[in-house]
């Protein structure tokens, strides 16, 4: 007999999942009008029905805002904030195997994944940002500084809560009120959210959650009543944000798409920079925006490392997502999954060499196995778009120049990690890198201390650390 | 001696098959022990887990204070840890010092044990701070008295000094000394070698040394058989296959108290080296403690509830 993990999943009785939500409007939970079907990912089964905000919705959402943030929220101190964003944090501990459930039910993303990553980094953003609430003036915008008032955030659907808690955060602590809209694909954890602001007594309309699709984001970014947008997700729809936000006073942050460059030198500790590189691509089932999706290889390491991450991803566990040992989820939608299976055609039909590893996809739900194109150039539409998906494209370097050449020779710069363990060969990368985060033999490390952001189509701004902040602030005289 | 081709016996040609080695990140490296380590082994795989740990441990006793007739009763538990349970396998082996392996292998042999091992710690253990020439005697002693194992420590010092090439010799040595009549397990003391760039230097020179096995720890060092470090090792033997087609061994030592901790060095096992390794021929468990609460979690298994020390034999 061989050492087969017999199934351990998590329990989902910790969760119970209402057949149909309505949006979250002014403290208190508010019937929608037309709904549509959430799914798990992992076998689509119909977990709920979201509604759909239409223009009433918002315009009662900024409305119940705009009250909260003129009544309340912008009069009270920031130590008073701050102890409602403590509060928060500490449910979010408190019912955090409940919220790493649901987003793996409706995300479709490993339990392990919820459990260990996602949930407790969301708690960590609102602590610390609770820590700043009262310390708005250390920001760096200046010594007198002021919220910018309601801020309108839309959010991706690979790290539900997570990006929530990246949005809301910072905007609570420096004084702003919020309506936010998660994903079409994954509105639950941001409505158990609404439960917390409830739980935690947070003021009536300083969160409003409206639920919907991109006709709803398009409200919210078009709402006059609106004073900063904030968005992550593709960067097709940031340019398109960008030009409607444009002729308004409204601020904006964009986090965008990335095709991250991992570097792996030849003195790289090998063992290492492949766990770096498979973490790097197939965390999250490759739906991250900084995920490394380009490996950049020296040709003299090339076949030895490619052994080695091909065993390596043989032991990857794809599968049922609520069982404590999976490694790979689902993919997140139907509609995701179609767009990996054209791209991974495109990098077929251009000659790249296409390498899976072995494994029993499950037959219902949307799966997609791991993946590496290798024989991959610049000149491959795999190497340029991205795919948001668990595959790899393969590049090889001959010269330390050549690859720091190949690894800004794109319209993104999100992210980049760079594998080596000659310390002078790390910090000349990291200063010719144009990428927003630059990991040294790592990957995929996230704390809300760090500023996050990109370069180029990657986005503007940062997300996180002290530079995140400001972007929720306004020096008062620099109106 | 060919030494796998890997090296031809110089300094020179050593020195520069160490230098070839990539380094190890301590921080990736202890992140994917950690990762591992949350592997959840439940029922069936749990059983199965159980029943081949027992297997695998080296029941282990080197004391000062060791008698013949502890030392007998200890081999009786290796043949049957639970006499109240046939289908529980016996251990693979007993590990003692060599003055008490003619001691252990007759009772052994006269209780159904024969396939049980016996061995036996050399080299002038724990320490290895002696002459060649007794360190010699040391496993000569062992070898006489019917050991099959040799569980050898290496020259720690040399290895701190760069002295490799010490280190090798003394190895090649006894596995030359052991022949076809022990097994060849190679001690590194990997919390007196520190980095982990020691310990995977270490593991490639004994490798191509002759080790059959190479082993974490004396056991009276700590830290010893650390999850980073079995992993780290485990990569070695993985890679070193690669480069000859040769299976060795690994043997951590030291610190592996309970069934979940066995199980974690299960799962690297598998996880890493991968499942041609999960057998005792390929992967030990030194230990003592160990094997009683494999026994409880067992009867836990069976029963369903809880056992409690006095229904497991004390050595």
């Amino acid at each position: 007999m061989s050492f087969e993990y017999a199934s351990a999943p998590e329990s989902r009785a910790i969760v119970s999942i209402k057949a149909k939500y309505g949006h979250f409007i002014g403290g208190s939970f508010v019937p929608g009008s037309k709904h549509f079907p959430t799914i798990n990912p992992a076998n689509e089964e119909v977990l709920s029905r979201i509604a759909l905000a239409g223009k009433a919705d918002v315009d009662a959402a900024v409305k119940a805002a705009r009250k909260a943030y003129t009544l309340t929220w912008s009069k009270m101190s920031g130590k008073e904030r701050g102890k409602y964003l403590f509060r928060i944090a500490r449910i979010l501990q408190e019912r955090a195997r409940e919220f790493a459930v649901l987003e793996t039910l409706d995300n479709g993303k490993p339990i392990r994944e919820s459990r260990d990553v996602d949930i407790p980094l969301a708690a960590a953003h609102f602590f610390y940002h609770a820590g700043w609430a009262d310390k708005l003036e250390f920001a760096g915008v200046g010594t007198s500084v002021k919220p910018h008032g309601v801020a309108g955030q839309i959010i991706p659907w690979n790290f539900p809560l997570l990006m929530l808690a990246w949005k809301v955060a910072p905007a609570l602590a420096a004084g702003n009120t919020v309506v936010l809209k998660p994903a079409e694909s994954t509105s639950l954890t941001a409505l158990l959210f609404a439960e917390v602001c409830q739980q935690a007594e947070l003021p009536a309309g300083v969160v409003n959650i409206v639920t919907g699709d991109g006709t709803t984001g398009s409200l919210i970014v078009n709402h006059p009543g609106i004073d900063k947008i904030a968005f992550t997700g593709s960067t097709e729809v940031g340019k398109s944000i960008a030009r409607a936000v444009a002729p308004t006073k409204k601020s904006l942050t964009l986090e965008l798409g990335g095709k991250a460059a991992n570097i792996v030198f030849e003195d790289a500790a090998i063992d290492e920079a492949i766990e770096g590189i498979v973490n790097g691509i197939f965390f999250n089932q490759g739906h991250v925006c900084c995920a490394g999706s380009r490996l950049i290889l020296q040709e003299s390491i090339a076949d030895e490392v490619l052994d080695k991450l091909k065993k390596r991803m043989t032991q990857i566990r794809v599968g049922d997502p609520m069982d404590k040992n999976t490694d790979l989820g689902a993919i997140n939608s139907k509609e995701q999954l179609l767009k990996i299976r054209e791209l991974t055609a495109v990098g077929d039909a251009e000659g790249g060499e296409r390498w899976s590893a072995p494994c029993d996809l499950p037959t219902k739900g949307y799966w997609f196995a791991p993946t590496i194109f290798t024989g991959v150039t610049q000149a491959h539409r795999i190497a340029r778009e991205e795919i948001f998906g668990p595959v790899l494209s393969v590049l090889t370097f001959r010269t330390p120049q050549e690859a720091i050449d190949k690894a800004n020779n794109t319209p993104f710069g999100l992210s980049a990690g760079v594998w080596s363990e000659k310390g002078s060969r790390i910090l000349w990368a990291g200063q010719q890198l144009r990428a927003g985060v630059i990991w040294a033999n790592t990957f995929n490390k996230f704390d809300p201390t760090s500023p996050f952001g990109g370069y180029k189509e990657s986005g503007w701004g940062r997300e996180g650390g002290r530079h995140g902040l400001s972007a929720y602030l306004k020096g008062v005289g620099h109106e | 001696m060919s030494f796998y081709g890997l090296v031809d016996g110089s300094d020179a040609s050593l020195k520069k098959y160490l230098s070839a080695l990539p380094g190890v990140d301590k921080v990736g490296l202890d992140a994917r022990a950690a990762m591992l380590a949350t592997r959840s082994i439940k029922t069936s795989s749990k059983r199965w887990a159980i029943d081949t740990a027992i297997s695998m441990v080296d029941l282990t006793t080197l004391e000062g204070a060791d008698t013949p007739r502890k030392v007998q009763a200890l081999c009786s538990k290796a043949v049957r840890p639970d006499p109240m349970d046939l289908t529980v396998p016996s251990v693979a082996a007993i590990c003692v010092y060599n003055d008490m392996v003619k001691i252990a292998r007759t009772h052994l042999d006269s209780i159904g044990g024969e396939k049980v091992g016996v061995a036996a710690v050399s080299t002038a253990f724990p320490s290895g701070r002696a002459s060649l020439a007794v360190k010699l005697q040391d496993t000569a002693d062992a070898l006489n008295a019917g050991a099959s194992e040799i569980d050898m420590v290496i020259d720690r010092g040399a290895f701190l000094a760069g002295d490799y090439i010490a280190v090798f010799n003394e190895i090649v040595t006894i596995r030359d000394l052991c022949g076809s009549r022990a097994h060849l397990k190679v001690i590194f003391e990997t919390g007196e070698l520190v980095t982990y760039d020691n310990v995977r230097k270490a593991s490639f020179l004994a490798m191509a040394a002759g080790a059959d096995f190479i082993k974490t720890s004396t056991g009276k060092v700590v830290p010893a058989a650390t999850p980073s470090v079995v992993l780290l090792m485990l990569e070695a033997v993985r890679d070193f296959y690669t480069m000859t087609q040769v299976k060795i061994g690994v043997k951590p030592a030291g610190g592996i108290r309970n069934t979940k901790d066995a199980i974690k060095q299960l799962v690297l096992v598998n996880e890493t080296a991968g499942e041609q390794w999960l057998k005792p021929s390929l992967f030990r468990i030194g230990a003592s403690a160990l094997l009683n609460d494999l026994l409880m979690q067992r009867m836990k298994m069976d029963n369903g509830y809880y056992s409690s020390p006095p229904y497991v034999t004390i050595d």
